[in-house]
């Protein structure tokens, strides 16, 4: 079942941009387009760790910042000749604010 | 009806050979091609770019599948031929079989595996194909210890690709120097302390005895009792003819298949060509005799009479950062006499053997740039009698001519020898360029030159220049990126004559194919706007690259290093206490002194950058844009203050322009160097602009190097007074921030440009070097300002942590 969350105002995202939700399971980066749309990837780059959130973003793209593997945002599937996946998780934008589907966030295992 | 030709081996001689077949008679023939690996053609000699980790497969494929469907050619890849039935003209697999008229067998080499104990142990590897190339990629080298076993051309590109993958290698060679083959001794040498200055262990006159290891490869063990800790064996001892398909025909095979001029083996329908065929007791694994072999059967195959008659070859290494050049026979001899040039200094080392006033090898190591020269002269057994005094010297010098860079390619007729592997001459260059040809692709295109291995690329250019003329440079450039057919140079001219003032206006109206641009493009054009509109433009900090938006610079586990500026490398003990506090206070796992004359602080969290800026700045540290495409350091010597060489005030001179240039951005990063005497304690020889001070003033001199390349600085100007040694520089910044096109650092724009060029702008036109002085003044009004102290107030601070924390929810 989906759970979407607040977890913060739009313009707390730089356009073109990206801010981080800190999670059990590590962060998830959120990013925002030039038109205002909004994506939410794993922050961690399949080839070396990378933190996408510091990626250039172009399009529905994104960069990671170590290697320049560009990632799409909608799939979260590696572009061009390089071959990765992230996670993607559902996010939307209502009333300015951004809501992030906390159900589909990796869980900590049950204690 | 089409007669049916099969082909065994997809590799680059049969490849060739199709394209010489489908340009010349594209319905002759039905084409089978079978290939034992599960792919087409692609280029061998790029592996080692693909192991170092500079190109990937998809780069290198010459043959795709749209390739092989348009010439309607049936691909069976991975599916090998077991066995040829002569009797019936077939050739049969596992899978299947198919009917042959004419068959060609390109079955290539297959490596050398020497028999020691051990070989068969896994992490045992050969270095021949992808597969190879791969495993050795999928091992994950990096920080491992590999052997090379074969210090010969293969197995040198084997080490230095895994070198760049962080392997610790080591190279065993049987003989007394490496690439014996190609090179003398003193060559060999030189190559060695190429190799060994880049971590790569070198033993030779080393026989190799067993692999040691239980379940896996551990070590080899030498004749000489020396062993290696080895992850990874890789074998390049050598290549045998890939024969036995020929064998089990009952074809006549010598060390190869036997083949006649023609190419045409002992069975009249059975053809071979490439690694596997012997020709008048030759073997060959060069690129070069393969690609004739390949024309030759083309014609073979039409029915027309062609004969293969091989020619020397010259080899060079594939390595970046080693040059070398070999061709023909250097052995010395009785009548033989050497011409030989050397330059310690710089590590070159140049040998013509002559025979009778005739050039008859050529070793040439550091600086190969007269090679095809030389190699023409070869080829063509031109008596240098006449030459002879200042022959070593090259074409520049022949005649007395001043050395010019378009002189040797001038100097060239038409039929010498521009790209070895596809047996390109300069006339072929200069038709192509005439036909329009006019950049370095279409010339690619229609005369391969330069289509294989690459190396001569940057002679291409030249004979395109010497050819185009003043053409070359406006025609040549082909795009800044995949979102624009309009390069660098056309952009910036735009932005300037259109007026265009944001990224957004560029894209549109330059006609961006993308939307948002990419990560190649927008921080080029973020400099280019910012650099032509100071006071207008608004810097887009999401075009910028991770480290400039960050003002820090990221490393590989995403935490940040912190390099406050210290001015001229000049600090003081309360500095050094708030560096030590932050250091202290932010448990910095790492502090290291730069070269730069400075201090970083290495392992910060992001969301403790800014804090940690405020403390510093409390202490009046301010950012040292150790992460810009900008000023970086001054670094100076004590100067006339202290030392007691000293002739100026060297270090007041770097502080005052650190000072004065502090928060520009230029095209790439600009480092300085000022040194108080000649005996240069500041290393301002090597800089991108350095002043070397004497008694009578200040010796400015640009364009130097110190990283991937080394290249002294070129003398700019002298000057017996300080403030025009200052607006010297600050003009020479300024011209290089509105010419250079993005991430050329100076020496490399300067090379474009010339060094007259620039003179004549900064020193010559004193109108000119003031209104440039004036627009840097400008746009230093903008840019000259802390970006930490921007940063770290609390209304910005909260935006460098998360914007929310999930991890009790996600919890629940």
């Amino acid at each position: 079942m989906s759970q979407f969350v607040d977890i913060g105002a739009l313009e707390d995202i730089p356009v073109q941009g990206a801010r981080l939700v800190r999670t059990a399971q590590g962060c998830v980066a959120v990013f925002r387009t030039a038109d205002d749309r909004v994506f939410a990837l794993d922050d961690r780059c399949p080839h070396k760790g990378g933190p996408l959130s510091e990626g250039i973003v172009h399009g529905t793209s994104v960069t990671c910042p170590l290697h320049n593997w560009v990632f799409d945002m909608n799939t979260g599937a590696a572009q061009g000749a390089d071959e990765g996946q992230v996670g993607t998780y559902p996010a939307r934008v209502e009333g300015g604010r951004v809501l992030l589907d906390a159900s589909a966030l990796p869980r900590r295992s049950a204690a | 009806m089409k007669k049916k030709l099969v082909i065994i081996g997809a590799g680059m001689a049969s490849g060739r050979m199709l394209e010489h077949l489908f340009d010349a008679a594209p319905d002759l023939y039905d084409v089978t091609l079978f290939n034992e690996e599960p792919r087409g053609n692609y280029n061998r000699l790029m592996l080692s770019p693909v192991l170092s980790g500079e190109k990937t497969y998809e780069e290198i494929v010459t043959h795709d599948a749209d390739w092989y469907e348009a010439h309607g050619v049936t691909c069976r890849f991975g599916e090998p031929v077991v066995r040829i039935d002569r009797e019936a003209k077939v050739v049969r697999t596992n899978q299947g079989s198919a009917e042959y008229d004419a068959l060609v067998i390109a079955t290539g080499s297959a490596p050398f595996i020497i028999p020691v104990v051990g070989k068969e142990l896994p992490g045992v590897v050969t270095y021949r194909d992808l597969e190879d190339t791969n495993a050795m990629i999928e091992a994950g080298v990096a920080g491992k210890d590999t052997v090379v076993i074969g210090g010969g051309l293969l197995g040198l590109e084997a080490a230095a690709g895994m070198a760049a993958r962080g392997a610790n290698v080591t190279v065993i060679h049987l003989m007394g120097h490496l690439m014996e083959r190609q090179l003398d001794p003193a060559a060999g040498y030189l190559l060695r302390k190429d190799l060994e200055s880049r971590g790569i262990k070198v033993h030779c006159e080393g026989a190799t005895k067993a692999i040691l290891g239980h379940e896996r490869a551990e070590a080899v063990l030498l004749e000489d009792g020396t062993v290696y800790p080895a992850d990874l064996v890789c074998m390049a001892v050598g290549i045998r003819p890939e024969t036995r398909i020929a064998v089990d025909a009952k074809l006549e095979v010598e060390r190869g298949i036997t083949v006649d001029d023609s190419m045409r083996t002992t069975d009249p329908s059975i053809f071979a060509l490439g690694e596997c065929v012997e020709h008048r007791q030759q073997l060959f694994g060069l690129v070069a005799p393969l690609y004739d072999q390949a024309k030759v059967l083309a014609k073979t195959l039409q029915g027309e009479a062609a004969e293969f008659r091989p020619v020397q070859t010259a080899t060079k290494l594939k390595v970046t950062g080693c040059d070398l050049f070999s061709a023909g026979d250097f052995a010395e001899g009785e009548g033989r006499e050497d011409i030989v040039f050397r330059d310690p200094g710089r590590g070159i080392y140049k040998r013509l053997v002559l025979e009778d006033n005739r050039i008859i090898g050529i070793v040439m190591y550091g600086d190969t740039a007269d090679g095809n020269w030389f190699y023409g002269l070869l080829k063509d057994g031109t008596d240098v009698s006449e030459m002879r005094d200042t022959l070593i010297f090259g074409p520049a010098f022949q005649g007395g001519g001043a050395p010019d860079p378009m002189a040797a390619v001038a100097a060239l007729p038409p039929e010498a020898e521009i790209c070895g592997c596809n047996g390109v001459c300069k006339g072929q260059i200069v038709q192509a360029v005439q036909g329009g040809a006019v950049t370095l692709d279409a010339v690619r295109a229609q005369t391969k030159a330069s289509g294989s291995c690459g190396t001569c690329t940057g002679l291409v250019e030249q004979v395109m220049q010497f050819t185009l003329g003043d053409d070359f440079a406006a025609s040549a450039p082909s795009g800044m990126c995949g979102c624009t057919d309009h390069s660098h140079e056309d952009v910036r001219r735009l932005i300037k004559s259109m007026g265009l003032k944001s990224i957004p206006a560029v894209m549109q109206e330059l006609g961006w194919k993308t939307p948002g641009g990419c990560h190649s493009c927008r921080p080029a054009l973020n400099f280019y706007l910012l650099a032509e509109w100071p006071t207008e433009y608004q810097d887009d900090r999401q075009s910028r690259f991770v480290n400039e938006r960050n003002h820090a610079n990221i490393q590989k586990d995403g935490t940040y290093s912190v390099v406050p500026r210290m001015w001229g490398g000049v600090t003081t003990p309360a500095e050094l206490r708030a560096i030590a506090d932050a250091a202290d206070k932010y448990d910095v796992p790492m502090v290291k002194v730069t070269g730069g004359q400075r201090i970083d602080l290495l392992g910060v969290r992001k969301e403790d950058l800014p804090h940690m800026w405020a403390d510093l700045n409390k202490a009046g540290l301010v950012s040292g844009h150790a992460y810009s495409k900008g000023l970086r350091t001054v670094k100076t010597c004590v100067g006339k203050d202290f030392c007691r060489f000293g002739t100026q005030d060297s270090t007041g001179l770097g502080i005052r322009l650190e000072k004065l240039l502090w928060g520009s951005w230029t095209p790439h990063k600009v480092k300085l160097g000022i040194s108080g005497c000649p005996r240069n304690c500041a290393e301002a020889t090597c800089k991108d602009v350095g002043v070397v001070c004497v008694d009578s003033g200040y010796n400015i001199s640009v364009a130097g190097a110190a990283g991937m390349e080394v290249k002294e600085t070129e003398h700019l100007a002298s000057t017996p007074s300080e403030d025009e040694a200052v607006e010297i520089i600050t003009a020479f910044i300024q011209l290089y921030r509105e010419n250079a096109k993005y991430l050329d650092r100076p020496y490399k724009w300067v090379a474009k440009v010339g060094l007259d060029w620039v003179k004549q702008r900064v020193v010559d036109d004193l109108a000119g070097r003031q209104a440039l002085v004036e627009r840097f003044e400008l746009s230093q009004s903008v840019y000259r300002k802390d970006p930490w102290a921007e940063h770290s107030t609390d209304r910005e601070r909260a935006k460098w942590a998360p914007m929310a924390d999930l991890t009790l929810e996600a919890a629940e």
